[in-house]
């Protein structure tokens, strides 16, 4: 009972969010200075297209009956047409989002068992030399640019040693994993100093608790207290972190896409940036943002199942 | 002072500035030096085209070999940390100053705008950062400008959401109960009395975000939707160089290692002022 009255209460909120993520991607495409309709149409177009595209996208009506027409065609699943490829957008993010999605997967993957282990190493002798070391490395690792890491291994692991391919997708599973490899590395090298910060606190923290003094009180070896009762209870706090991470790493993925050349939803979003294409840009934003809220969502609700007192 | 203590007071320690602290004022100091004296430094006017000499490799007449035009790569990563080190600034001191303001009337005062604020908040974090400025940018147009405004559309809230939950503590402590029981004005205990005890926080989160927003400024330069070539940036000299980087790795290499300086300034910056605080904390 309890999970449902939380699922609900979590529910009714994303519906305000939703809401406002809406009204915030409708407004994207009425910033731009001057007319939407020329900034669809193009610079070169003539006034009879201008006016042709005004009426087709009913820009000429007032800005709420326009935002009504938005959210209804939302709520039927129209986020839009591309004005480039002449396509429903929900259709080319169909299309784009396999590579992005297989390497956000491929990104944690590689990400969780580094991040364990030096937090695990760090967190065992707080202010120690393997915890300075880490803490260095950590810092130096979030001060270097995705994108240029990125171009420099694909320089000395894909040309100069050819070992991976430096662009595209590959084809079938093990294909991907080989094409994906360089831009996942390049995402999680970035990825695992943030997480091990959180980890490392979570555990020096609770490696302090009273139910740790409890079980050694009765009798549980160092290793079983570490294993069954330390490291359970940190996990939460990362967990939470990984929920903002991938939002993150939807913003890491736009610029590993584009150095890799990889045909995934960030190479799609700057193609439209560049290219002008606004329906796309919106359709992608709200995406994006979309599967941010349902990411944390899932998280929330995730560890609401692992820990009672987070249901209160 | 009649009632001193008998047993004799331990002087406080000194205030000793820690390594991080003083690489971090080496690196940063270094770069702004070398920013300020770019014209005098640089052997070569950083746009001049030299078709003789392009994609030469790192030697004695080029430290850091020349670009797919023949133009100089120290010369350019020189100039370029004019424009970084500025970003960093921009980027980082208009959501300062809009988020602050806003966090301290949130918090002290509750109410509708706090409400507006949270509700504001919660909308914010549902983007990812990266993507929202992209989309802004995007539709703006590409530029700098544009980059920096919509860094502060976006950035305010989290100075804001930092600023209100310090506040939210501050409020409730004595002296700001003090200060109200003798009748100060709500203006004047905001802003001296709220204010500079939410003052280092502010700025510890203040450093951490010009690592970001100097990446974020090269990222959004390499995407083509930052600073615009032919001006130096680091993030544009890389992308510049990024079709070159088989013949020629120095075009890339050296602007992406000179961001990586500057970030690690930065970074320990900010390693350093945390350790400071931790010390007067304990002291």
């Amino acid at each position: 009972m309890a999970h449902l009255r939380l699922i609900a209460r979590r529910l009714m909120q994303l519906t305000g969010v939703l809401l406002g993520i809406s009204i915030v991607t409708f407004l994207l495409l009425h910033m731009a200075p001057g007319d939407p309709a020329r900034l669809l149409a193009g610079e070169r177009a003539s006034a009879e297209t201008i006016a042709a595209i005004r009426m087709q996208y009913g820009l000429d009506l007032p800005l709420w009956r326009q935002f009504i027409t938005y959210l209804a065609n939302l709520l039927a699943g129209d986020i839009g047409q591309s004005l480039r490829f002449q396509r429903p957008v929900s259709e080319l993010i169909q299309q784009f989002m396999w590579p992005t999605l297989f390497l956000t997967v491929y990104v944690v993957c590689l990400a969780v068992p580094p991040t364990v282990a030096l937090s695990i190493l760090s967190a065992r002798n707080p202010g120690g030399t393997a915890d300075q070391i880490v803490r260095l490395v950590g810092i130096a690792g979030l001060t270097i640019p995705v994108f240029w890491l990125g171009i420099m291994m694909s320089r000395f692991f894909g040309v100069s040693l050819g070992w991976f391919p430096v662009s595209g997708y590959g084809v079938g599973f093990t294909g991907h994993l080989h094409h994906l490899f360089l831009p996942a590395l390049s995402t999680a090298i970035w990825l695992v100093p943030v997480l091990t910060q959180s980890l490392r606190a979570a555990l020096i923290e609770k490696a302090m608790a009273d139910f740790v003094t409890a079980a050694r009180a009765q009798g549980a070896s160092e290793r079983e207290i570490f294993w069954r009762t330390i490291l359970p209870n940190s996990v939460l706090p990362t967990l939470n972190l990984l929920g903002v991470m991938v939002a993150f790493m939807i913003g890491g993925a736009v610029i590993v896409e584009t150095v890799y050349a990889v045909p995934g939803l960030g190479t799609l979003m700057i193609g439209a940036l560049l290219g002008r294409d606004y329906y796309v840009v919106q359709g992608l934003t709200l995406v994006f943002a979309m599967s941010t809220v349902l990411v944390t969502l899932a998280v929330d609700l995730l560890a609401a199942f692992i820990d009672p007192r987070v249901r209160a | 002072m009649t009632d001193a203590p008998m047993t004799p007071v331990t002087p406080p320690p000194a205030r000793r500035t820690t390594v991080s602290m003083m690489v971090a004022i080496a690196i940063l100091g270094g770069w702004l030096c070398l920013a300020l004296a770019a014209p005098l430094i640089a052997p070569y006017d950083p746009d001049a085209v030299d078709i003789m000499n392009m994609l030469s490799p790192p030697g004695a007449a080029h430290w850091f070999g020349t670009d797919q035009v023949g133009r100089d790569v120290f010369s350019r990563v020189l100039f370029a940390s004019r424009v970084d080190l500025f970003l960093c600034v921009v980027g980082v001191l208009p959501p300062l100053l809009i988020g602050t303001t806003i966090g301290l009337l949130s918090g002290y005062f509750g109410g509708v705008v706090d409400n507006l604020f949270m509700r504001i908040y919660d909308l914010t974090v549902a983007f990812p950062f990266f993507v929202l400025v992209l989309a802004i940018v995007g539709v703006l147009g590409p530029g700098l400008l544009n980059f920096v405004l919509a860094l502060t559309l976006v950035g305010w809230v989290s100075y804001a959401r930092l600023v209100r939950a310090e506040v939210l503590t501050i409020r409730e402590s004595e002296y700001v109960q003090a200060a109200r029981c003798l009748g100060y004005r709500p203006a004047a205990i905001v802003t001296s009395h709220v204010l500079p005890n939410a003052i280092g926080p502010i700025i510890a989160y203040a450093v951490s975000d010009a690592v970001l927003v100097m990446l974020a400024g090269a990222s959004f330069g390499f995407l083509g939707m930052g600073a615009q070539p032919p001006l130096a940036e680091w993030g544009v000299m890389i992308a510049d160089g990024q079709a070159f980087v088989q013949q020629a790795w120095w075009i890339c290499l050296f602007p992406g290692l000179a961001a990586i300086s500057l970030g690690l300034g930065f970074a320990f910056l900010g390693d350093g002022l945390g350790q400071m605080q931790r010390r007067q904390a304990a002291a």
